[in-house]
């Protein structure tokens, strides 16, 4: 690492306003920060906690209506007051920058290579020629296959990870001082982002620049930071080396922040630690520590006066905005146990699962949808292959979560079980109930019996429907009367955590977690016997998804609920699951109890899955050797001969050339590792990842 | 682009003409049945006889007695053989006739779609560039004000305008009677076009600057024109390369359907201002129980659709590399 001691990018006292109808939002309220060369500052905090603002801010591409103050210095220059045209010389020449969705990042309508000559162009005087040198140079150093065929394609050609490292290669292009990256992997796959995080890595290395990383991922932060900046209602709360920060907080928000992320690492089965409350409005902020609504050990000066981040003797470089810090670094508070944690209730039910009902059973499910070519003659062309003969089944009182790529089939499976198919090949058996055969009255009892919480909270409740009616709907339609509709309302917001005069209230006046749990609640209105949700905590903050899954949790006991569960984050799936299948290309390629999946991955792919999960520690995650997948998911229109995993498997590119054989020519069934663990891999062995 | 694009381009040809096809044998059948050229020869004074009414309607294959089909199919292989659409009911070619017509039409649009395409376009992007400000809040006012008048009431007020300021710009027909020579009746010609030119421009310069205004809208907070300024491009020029290039591609397939079908839509214009266009001639035919010559025209219009189907395809595809298969 190449570090001199005068930093590159220096922020003083950035302040950000914003003008909104209900008066001055305060986005930002006074950071601090430099940057060296070489070296990676991450800034975290949840949403509306200003990190973003703060990253735009330095670029200059605040909406005109912003007031910014302060001073932004690169290079001793002063950023802030330069003209549009004095800043257009810097960004992407000085400074570049990575946002969070590669889809929609780049122009539709020009090629990836046009858009990259542009960024070399706009800032060097370099011949056509002598650009799409360069930018065939920088397709290679990001990482993209066969960059002389590729860069001629649309964005739309491209995949999400393949979009991000052009984005990459175009933040770099100028060799640029500071790069600046957005929540650059928050949009991808676990193992597309560690694709592209160590293409961070690598165009750090190259140019030597400067990282600001902005992310709410605390696994993330660890693997990449040197220094972390953890922000809260638009101010630093606690800054500092990442070992510091993730090692000795000194303010409670981080310590919860810390505690509430569910850990790969973790095998104890227990509640979550939630941060209950929401951040502060920014438009009114209450007098004091804006934390203190939230924080377990406030007294009477938190609500008065806010504290100011001043540095932490016991820990060098450390500075934390606490009163109590001085208590928390001397031991007198501990920091173990300093948030509740609710105590999870056991399963009093039959606990052989073999002695357990069946709640659902799935055999041998496929799902092809044709690809079909021509405008008034239709042919088909091909398969998508989106589900490829699956089979498993749900007990009662059991969490079985399918986790797997985007692509790899599971919203398929879960929206053709809701579904009740029909005419399909293999079974789905709901309740012991054979869907195909079943008619009118049954469909209807069977739809009472299965419900669905979605992903985005906001988007699956209408809006301009007050929660009472969205939780009275189901009932109605299923024919209640209005007195028990009326007892059942109240009755549902409490289970869920809410208030009964909540129903009055239109959705809008939530936020995020608490719309999650109404969601919960409409789903439980008719009493469920199992809840299909389709990745129901992703769309959540840290601090409020913990509090979401505990209640899921608890739920599941109290009612004798069974959850099919479908996430793409090991981490939560690893918290709840009971039992767990792992999906790639319409297939389950391994499956079990959650322990033996999770402790013992015997397929390669889970291994890789695994071991590209960041974990919230930063001297593990540098130990860690990461087992990096090549490439995309392939298309599921095109699925590969015999092992559908070979084109990416890390373990067939070690095998002799007759083992090889094997796996291109004969398709691996599930075979079984443990009671009740199977693999489907010639050569499946368990090893330890995380 | 390149064979892909051509194929299916050809396909879509194929489409259009069959659409083209059933479009005026439906107009044929439709004017036979509903119009009643004999009353046009029985209305004369003296009243002509029978007999010389059926003889004359006959040489126009216009003739009752004769059935419809009958009638159509003589009509259809007329066209399909010669490329003759017959004779109007005063007997003059109808052939002539709308070739003069559409010569007239295209010099009345030409200029105003084109002007009104483009400043429709760039009223719109500065529009949406300036939402909510005063001179985004004064365009939408006058922009509705003027998609609720109807034409006619647009064209009277220019020429009542006009005549108010003492008529400093001629307008009636073409062009001035009275002038000799090229040069004078150019002069007179492009004076007498800038009435009804006006009149069509506020028409089409109000409806594209209100959909550009909204899809411009979409693009200017996406994340590509942040990337684009982030590469380092000054604002106006991310602004103009970007997004407007990105926000023009949906309000294309209107504009083209606009300006080509325009072509026999522009009926009020072209009569409050004497222009002997397409657009009179579809009402004045009808009124006129002109059987061949609303065929000639219902031929017209769904070649017109025919085209603006294609062309529009074309620019989308030229566009927009996601629809290029």
């Amino acid at each position: 690492m190449t570090s001199n001691n005068t930093p590159v990018l220096e922020v003083r006292d950035l302040r950000v306003t914003f003008p909104s109808e209900s008066g001055a939002v305060r986005a930002v309220r006074g950071i601090d920060f430099s940057l060296r060369s070489g070296e990676t500052l991450a800034i975290v905090g949840e949403s509306g906690s200003g990190k973003s603002v703060t990253a735009t801010s330095v670029l200059g591409l605040l909406p005109t209506s912003a007031q910014v103050t302060g001073s932004v210095l690169l290079e001793g220059r002063e950023l802030l007051g330069l003209s549009d045209t004095e800043m257009s010389k810097i960004r992407g020449k000085d400074i570049g920058m990575v946002f969070q969705d590669p889809l929609s990042a780049l122009t539709p309508v020009y090629s990836i290579g046009t858009q990259l000559m542009e960024a070399l162009q706009i800032h060097q005087n370099l011949s056509k020629q002598a650009a799409r040198a360069r930018a065939l140079e920088l397709l290679e150093l990001v990482g993209i296959p066969d960059p002389k065929r590729r860069i001629d394609a649309f964005p739309h050609e491209f995949s999400g990870g393949m979009r991000q490292r052009a984005v990459i290669a175009m933040a770099i292009a100028n060799d640029p001082k500071v790069i600046i990256a957005d929540e650059p992997t928050t949009a991808l796959d676990v193992t597309i982002q560690a694709q592209v995080l160590e293409v961070l890595k690598t165009a750090q290395e190259v140019t030597g620049a400067a990282i600001l990383m902005i992310t709410h991922d605390l696994g993330v932060v660890a693997g990449m930071a040197d220094n972390v900046t953890v922000m809260y209602a638009g101010r630093p709360v606690e800054a500092g080396t990442a070992e510091g920060v993730f090692y000795e907080p000194h303010m409670p928000y981080t310590i919860g922040l810390l505690s509430a992320v569910p850990r790969l690492d973790k095998t104890e089965r227990k509640a979550l630690t939630p941060l209950e409350g929401n951040p502060p409005s920014m438009v009114k902020l209450p007098k004091g520590c804006p934390f203190a609504a939230r924080c377990p050990i406030a007294v009477d000066i938190c609500r008065e006066q806010e504290p100011r981040l001043v540095d932490v003797a016991a820990v060098p470089g450390l500075q934390s905005a606490c009163h109590r810090a001085a208590e928390i670094g001397n031991g007198d508070l501990a920091r173990e146990g300093m948030f509740p944690t609710p105590e999870l209730s056991e399963w009093e039910g039959e606990s052989d699962r073999a002695s357990r009902p069946e709640v659902l059973r799935v055999e041998n499910l496929i799902k092809h949808f044709p690809l079909t070519k021509g405008a008034v003659f239709k042919r088909r062309v091909g398969t998508v292959k989106a589900v490829d003969g699956l089979t498993f089944d749900i007990r009662e009182g059991e969490t079985f979560a399918l986790v797997g790529e985007s692509g790899c089939g599971k919203t398929t499976t879960l929206l053709e079980i809701l579904d009740l198919p029909r005419k399909q090949e293999g079974s789905v058996v709901v309740l012991g109930k054979e869907t195909k055969t079943l008619t009118g009255k049954d469909r209807r009892g069977i739809r009472r019996d299965l419900q669905v919480v979605f992903q985005d909270p906001m988007a699956s409740l209408d809006a301009r429907m007050p929660v009472g009616d969205v939780l009275a709907e189901p009932l109605r339609a299923h024919g209640w009367s209005k007195e028990k509709i009326q007892a059942r309302v109240p009755e549902l917001l409490s289970l869920v955590g809410l208030l009964p005069e909540h129903a009055e209230r239109f959705p809008t006046e939530f936020s995020g977690g608490q719309r999650q749990r109404i969601g919960i609640a409409r789903a439980l209105a008719l009493d469920p016997k199992l809840i299909v949700l389709d990745e129901p905590v992703s769309a959540l903050d840290v601090s409020i998804q913990a509090g979401v899954i505990n209640l899921l949790d608890e739920l599941k006991v109290k009612l004798g609920l069974s959850y099919l569960f479908v996430a793409h984050d090991l981490s939560v799936i690893r918290h709840i699951a009971d039992r767990v299948a792992v999906m790639y290309l319409g297939r389950i390629v391994e499956s079990g109890d959650a322990e033996a999946v999770f402790e013992s991955p015997s397929h390669p792919y889970t291994q890789a899955l695994l071991s590209a999960v960041p974990l919230p520690d930063p001297r593990k995650e540098r130990e860690r050797q990461r087992i990096l997948l090549t490439g995309d998911l392939p298309s599921p229109a095109d699925v590969p001969s015999g092992c559908r995993f070979r084109t990416r498997c890390p373990k067939f590119v070690g095998l002799t050339e007759g083992e090889a054989e094997r796996c291109r020519t004969e398709d691996p069934a599930s075979t079984a590792m443990a009671a009740d663990h199977s693999a489907a891999c010639h050569y499946a062995a368990a090893l330890e990842v995380v | 682009m390149g064979r892909g694009m051509g194929r299916f381009l050809l396909k879509r040809a194929i489409n259009y003409l069959i659409l083209t096809f059933i479009a005026s044998t439906g107009v044929y059948f439709l004017a036979s049945y509903c119009l009643e050229p004999a009353m046009n020869l029985l209305s004369r004074h003296p009243r002509p006889p029978m007999s010389s009414v059926y003889s004359v309607l006959a040489s126009q294959n216009l003739d009752p007695r004769v059935p419809v089909v009958e009638r159509y199919w003589t009509w259809l292989t007329q066209i399909l053989f010669h490329g003759n659409f017959g004779t109007m009911i005063d007997g003059g070619s109808v052939n002539a006739e709308m070739g003069r017509r559409i010569f007239v039409s295209t010099e009345l649009l030409l200029l105003s779609t084109l002007i009104g395409s483009i400043t429709g376009v760039m009223l719109g992007a500065w529009n949406a560039l300036r939402q909510y400000r005063p001179s985004d809040r004064i365009s939408t006012i006058v922009s509705y004000a003027i998609i609720a008048m109807p034409v006619p009431v647009i064209g009277i007020t220019l020429r009542t305008i006009d005549n108010w300021m003492g008529s400093p710009i001629q307008y009636t027909g073409l062009d001035d009677p009275n002038a000799h020579g090229v040069v004078a009746v150019v002069l007179s010609n492009m004076q007498h076009l800038i009435l009804p030119t006006l009149t069509l421009w506020l028409v089409q310069v109000t409806l594209f600057s209100r959909y550009q205004r909204s899809t411009m809208l979409d693009v200017l907070n996406a994340d590509f024109l942040r990337t684009a300024r982030a590469k380092g491009l000054p604002f106006r020029k991310a602004i103009v390369k970007h997004g407007l290039r990105t926000a023009v591609i949906p309000v294309m397939p209107l504009l083209v359907y606009n300006i080509v079908l325009l072509f026999v839509g522009a009926t009020f214009t072209e009569k409050l201002f004497g222009w002997h266009g397409m657009g009179e001639w579809t009402v004045d035919t009808i009124t006129t129980n002109d059987i061949n010559s609303v065929a000639a025209i219902g031929v017209f219009t769904s070649v017109l659709v025919l085209i603006a189907g294609l062309l529009s395809d074309l620019v989308y595809a030229a566009l927009d590399p996601r629809v290029r298969v």
